[in-house]
């Protein structure tokens, strides 16, 4: 019981850093580029829903569109000014810049909307979550639905990139960017596309998990980003169900070495297991082996 | 080498640039002729709703005190930014030296606050902080006082009221691990003598999950729950705890103050929390109305403790600076020599967080703490 | 003759031998420009032109120039991506003020104190950087890269239930995961989460210009060694270093440790430097600003590093006139000069606006892309 238990709250974390490690991958997968501005763009999509459904009396479902809207904007803008400038300089100019925008818009939303934490008002708010087993075992709706959107986003993302042409453009410029670029795909606009979707599923993202864990603070998305930029890591970085796997199972680790080993050495043997799982298998769980020309 | 002088000569020019920038910033609140106040405390970062209080609670009373005796002492206030880092901290204390700092009212942060307690001590600058509560804090340092309960005090407090009106219950812990919350936990452990059932920690500021931490506390039969934490993870913890539908009584400590304040906080998931805090924002007596209401037309939101504490260390200082009979233009040293004379002298203050408060010449306060319990949104005193 | 293969392997190699100047010359300018900086600002201090903000930095800045030369070993000669640097300086610091406390009973000469403080630093911090390197430097990339971040967290959750005190008969006591019974607050050296405590406050700004030299001095031969070759021979291609016979892990491995000792000599100035210091302080943050300063300073670029070390350590606080837009302030500026300094139009622009100053110098130099004068105007102004 108490196994089952501490799974489905396994289950409920790792499926929120499953769908932001999905946004994270997506990015990774075609501009090589460590997003760690991904998390803040997480917070601003939360903080845009909470204005929308509190202050502006929305409709939550409504809300989730509107910040799924502005966070796209947000991610093509933050794409065009301040990492196009520094494409092909290499990963680390492009890595700092991240960092910078990420300050930004930690700093931004506090300047916005204060460091007093907002409690964010649920998307199932009044849902009962469900009691089983005599009530010692609880699913929340919220979870339950998350874990939803992750296979629903995880099926279409696979689908686009894998059958539409703007899928393909964006898997060619991931794997030859010089060479799509030759084939007359548009790399500007395959980027700037990749940078939207993650964007717009950073909101979602964002929205869930304030719904699951409704404390919303400027610094809500850093540490979120950071265990989601592993989980990607951990499912092999570039994979979408890679990101998902990971994602859960990071999520499933972090809880049971809470539960079974100490609360007070728990993120020592999160990312010790992160380190294992690289070191048996070097590019992740799902990820594909890099064969070197010489 | 071209390309290290080009990189060179561009972080060169947007390094003059931003000091051009910096230098036509605005102007200083301090000057020659009045007392200066000041603090360092987390206005950016993850900690800064502590310091903007405290910021805040430091300007309303000094500019309540400037405008009620515009032919007295004239007070200026400035809150300088240290990310709740000590490295930070004592660079903001620093600037507030250069600018002409008279009276330090501390650090908003406890590691902050040994940090810079030992250089206000080099200095010979009289220190009075709102709400760094470590015994590190003051200890060894015969000019800087503490306005609020240091950690084992309220640690022992809180175990001392356990154990005197509810000493059947099973008593489970869940701590942050930062120097704050280990403090209390620490001193509460080694105190409270009834049974401890759990002890469980988190690590970070914006944790999100505690069902672990909550399934242990439920597994080991804990009714009663110490959380000697910071509010932003305890609403976490509440929402959660109620989800499971385990609900034990939370016992908090003065960080568990603002949790009716966090915006859009629904107040029933609080119901039945209690805690030991200095300052009541509800409570009936004028000064705290007053103070509230002043705030509250001010900021637009409620008070949390880390205000009442800057707005009480605010007129602590200003009433003892009067008995010692200075003028404003005074040397900082001397002040402190004269203020430390007065506080260890008999001096008492009374304030929104406690009345007829005195101190001990290891500079700590006695005050006896308050035990509410959250009641239909509203705080009970008990 | 391996070391002229290994040169003709590195292209840097390679310039270095065609151009031997290059070495005296990054040298001459490293150490001028750090012993010029002491002086300068020594004088300031002196004749009261420095405030005391930046009074109070001048050990903080010494140790970040530090790092950002030791994490430059890793990042720009090794070529490997660390973002654990933090974790290095955090095992330093610990042990330093530890093995400070301990000795500083005994001797009463602090610059000695520190100097064994450093030097228990730096091998507390080499032996973690070597148990570490040995599995995961066979790693590439960014895989290498989140490794060493979640190394700087394990090492920070580490010292988070890490205890050190004296017991009452002035015995060192050791907990772990626990704190440690009946023991005074004073007599406390290490409290898990609290951190270092209770620390005699010893750093001086000498201190922090010898260990800046010092680092220095190390990273330099390394780098002009036949061994700094070899390295750098595995970064510019790893087959053709393994083609000669060259063990990539060996060269990795000491470049890891090398700049791992360096980061715990820095890391043990820095806890002397304060009188607390929490294992927080050394998370994800610093070791992503350490990294901050070698990316802006040049990778590879020893000099670089510590200009941009220094500027950017004094940045957040030139700019508290800012008030509540300070850190906003911070990041624009940190993005503006990111791609100042690395968009290839702009650069071109800055560097022909250098060619037309020192003409005789670069007269080689005219193969700069098309221009986008306008946009380079909008951005570089």
């Amino acid at each position: 019981m108490k196994l089952l238990t501490n799974l489905i709250s396994g289950l409920s974390l790792g499926s929120v850093y499953a769908i932001i490690a999905l946004g994270y991958t997506m990015v990774y997968g075609i501009s090589k580029m460590l997003n760690f501005a991904h998390g803040d763009v997480i917070m601003i999509g939360g903080y845009m829903s909470f204005v929308m459904s509190v202050y502006l009396g929305m409709n939550a479902w409504l809300a989730l569109l509107i910040a799924m809207f502005v966070c796209t904007c947000l991610g093509i803008l933050i794409e065009r000014l301040a990492y196009r400038p520094l494409r092909g300089t290499g990963s680390l100019a492009v890595l700092i810049t991240a960092i910078g925008v990420s300050y930004f818009l930690q700093n931004v939303a506090l300047l916005i909307w204060g460091a007093n934490p907002k409690m964010f008002t649920s998307l199932f708010e009044g849902v009962q979550p469900i009691r089983l087993a005599g009530g010692s075992l609880t699913v929340t709706a919220e979870s339950l639905f998350t874990i939803a959107a992750n296979i629903i986003v995880m099926i279409v993302l696979t689908l686009f990139v894998n059958k539409t042409k703007a899928g393909k453009a964006m898997r060619a410029v991931s794997e030859d960017n010089g060479a799509a670029q030759l084939m007359g795909i548009n790399v500007n606009q395959s980027i700037s596309l990749t940078f939207a979707i993650g964007s717009g599923l950073a909101a979602v993202a964002g929205v869930l998990m304030c719904s699951a864990y409704p404390v919303l603070t400027p610094t809500t998305g850093a540490m979120p980003g950071i265990k989601a930029f592993t989980a990607a890591v951990f499912g092999g970085i570039g994979s979408i169900p890679g990101a998902m796997i990971g994602g859960l199972i990071l999520g499933i680790i972090e809880i049971f070495a809470r539960a079974y080993v100490s609360t007070e050495l728990a993120d020592a043997i999160v990312f010790a297991c992160l380190i294992i799982v690289l070191l048996v298998k070097p590019t992740g769980l799902l990820g594909k082996k890099i064969s070197e020309k010489v | 080498m071209k390309k290290k002088f080009t990189r060179f000569a561009a972080v060169a020019m947007a390094g003059v640039m931003a000091f051009a920038l910096a230098s036509c910033g605005g102007g200083h609140p301090f000057k020659k002729d009045t007392l200066n106040l000041g603090n360092a405390g987390p206005l950016t970062g993850g900690a800064a709703i502590y310091g903007n209080a405290v910021d805040r609670g430091g300007q309303l009373a000094v500019n309540e005190i400037n405008a009620a005796n515009p032919d007295g002492v004239q007070l200026a206030w400035k809150a300088e930014d240290d990310e709740a880092d000590p490295e930070k901290s004592v660079n903001a204390y620093n600037t507030l030296m250069d600018k002409g700092l008279n009276i330090f009212i501390g650090t908003t942060t406890s590691g902050a606050g040994v940090a810079v307690a030992e250089k206000a001590d080099e200095d010979r600058v009289f220190t009075l902080t709102p709400s760094a509560s470590q015994v590190a804090v003051t200890e060894g340092h015969d000019n800087v006082f503490q306005l609020c309960f240091n950690d084992p005090n309220q640690g022992v407090a809180a175990a001392q009221y356990i154990m005197a009106n509810m000493k059947d219950k099973k008593v489970g812990i869940i701590s942050q691990q930062n120097d704050y919350s280990q403090g209390i936990k620490e001193k509460f452990v080694s105190e409270f003598k009834g049974e401890i059932v759990a002890q469980e920690v988190f690590a970070k500021d914006d944790e999100k999950d505690f069902t672990a931490q909550l399934n242990a506390m439920k597994d080991a039969g804990a009714d009663l729950v110490f959380v000697p934490i910071y509010y932003t993870p305890a609403a976490n913890i509440l929402t959660q705890a109620n989800k499971m539908g385990y609900a034990p009584t939370f016992f908090g400590v003065d960080g568990m103050d603002g949790i009716l304040t966090a915006e859009n906080f629904d107040a029933s998931l609080a119901e039945g929390v209690m805690l030991l805090t200095p300052f009541v924002a509800s409570a009936n007596e004028e000064a705290t109305q007053k103070f509230v209401k002043a705030y509250v037309d001010a900021y637009g939101e409620e008070p949390n403790q880390f205000a009442a504490d800057a707005y009480d260390c605010v007129y602590a200082v200003y009433n003892a600076f009067n008995q010692t009979g200075l003028e404003a233009t005074a040397d900082t040293a001397e002040i402190c020599e004269a203020m430390i004379k007065v506080f260890t002298g008999g001096f008492t203050a009374s304030g929104v967080t406690g009345a007829e408060m005195k101190w001990n010449a290891t500079g700590q306060v006695d005050k006896t703490p308050k035990a509410c319990v959250i009641e239909n949104g509203v705080y009970v005193q008990k | 003759m391996a070391d002229r293969i290994l040169k003709s392997i590195s292209t840097r190699g390679l310039k270095n031998a065609v151009r031997g100047s290059e070495y005296k010359k990054e040298a001459l300018i490293s150490y001028g420009l750090l012993i010029a900086g002491y002086i300068v600002l020594q004088l300031g201090a002196v004749s009261g032109l420095i405030g005391r903000n930046l009074q109070g930095q001048f050990v903080p800045i010494c140790v970040y120039i530090s790092l950002a030369i030791s994490l430059n070993l890793v990042v720009g000669i090794s070529g490997e991506l660390s973002l654990g640097h933090a974790g290095f300086m955090a095992v330093g610091c610990f042990s330093g003020v530890l093995v400070a406390r301990v000795v500083g009973l005994h001797l009463g000469f602090e610059p000695a104190v520190v100097l064994i403080a450093m030097f228990f630093g730096a091998v507390m911090a080499a032996l973690a950087g070597f148990v570490i390197g040995i599995p995961i430097l066979g790693l590439r990339g960014d895989y290498l890269a989140i490794v060493t971040l979640a190394f700087g967290e394990i090492i920070v959750n580490l010292m988070n239930v890490i205890y050190f005190g004296f017991d009452g008969n002035g015995h060192l006591k050791f907990a772990f995961n626990h704190p440690i019974e009946g023991i005074e607050d004073n007599d406390r050296i290490i409290a898990g989460a609290i951190g270092a405590t209770g620390t005699k406050t010893m750093a001086t700004f000498t201190m922090g210009l010898l260990l800046c030299l010092f680092t220095v001095f190390v990273v330099l031969n390394l780098k002009n060694s036949k061994q700094g070759r070899a390295i750098m021979s595995i970064r510019d291609n790893r087959i053709a270093g393994e083609s000669i016979g060259l063990s990539v892990r060996k060269y990795k491995l000491m470049a890891f440790v090398t700049s791992a000792a360096l980061a715990g000599m820095a890391g043990a100035l820095y806890g002397l430097n304060f009188s607390t210091v929490a294992p927080l302080k050394f998370n994800f943050n610093t070791s992503v600003l350490i990294l901050v300063f070698v990316v802006l300073g040049g990778v590879g670029n020893i000099w670089g590093g510590i200009i941009a070390a220094a500027i950017l350590t004094v940045l957040p606080e030139a700019f508290r006139q800012f008030a509540d837009y300070r850190m906003l302030t911070y990041a624009v500026v940190l993005i503006l000069v990111m791609i100042a300094t690395y968009n290839p139009t702009i650069k071109s622009r800055v560097s022909a606006i250098w060619a037309k100053l020192k003409p005789v110098k670069n007269k080689d130099k005219d193969k700069d892309k098309p221009k986008k004068a306008k946009k380079a105007g909008k951005e570089g102004a």
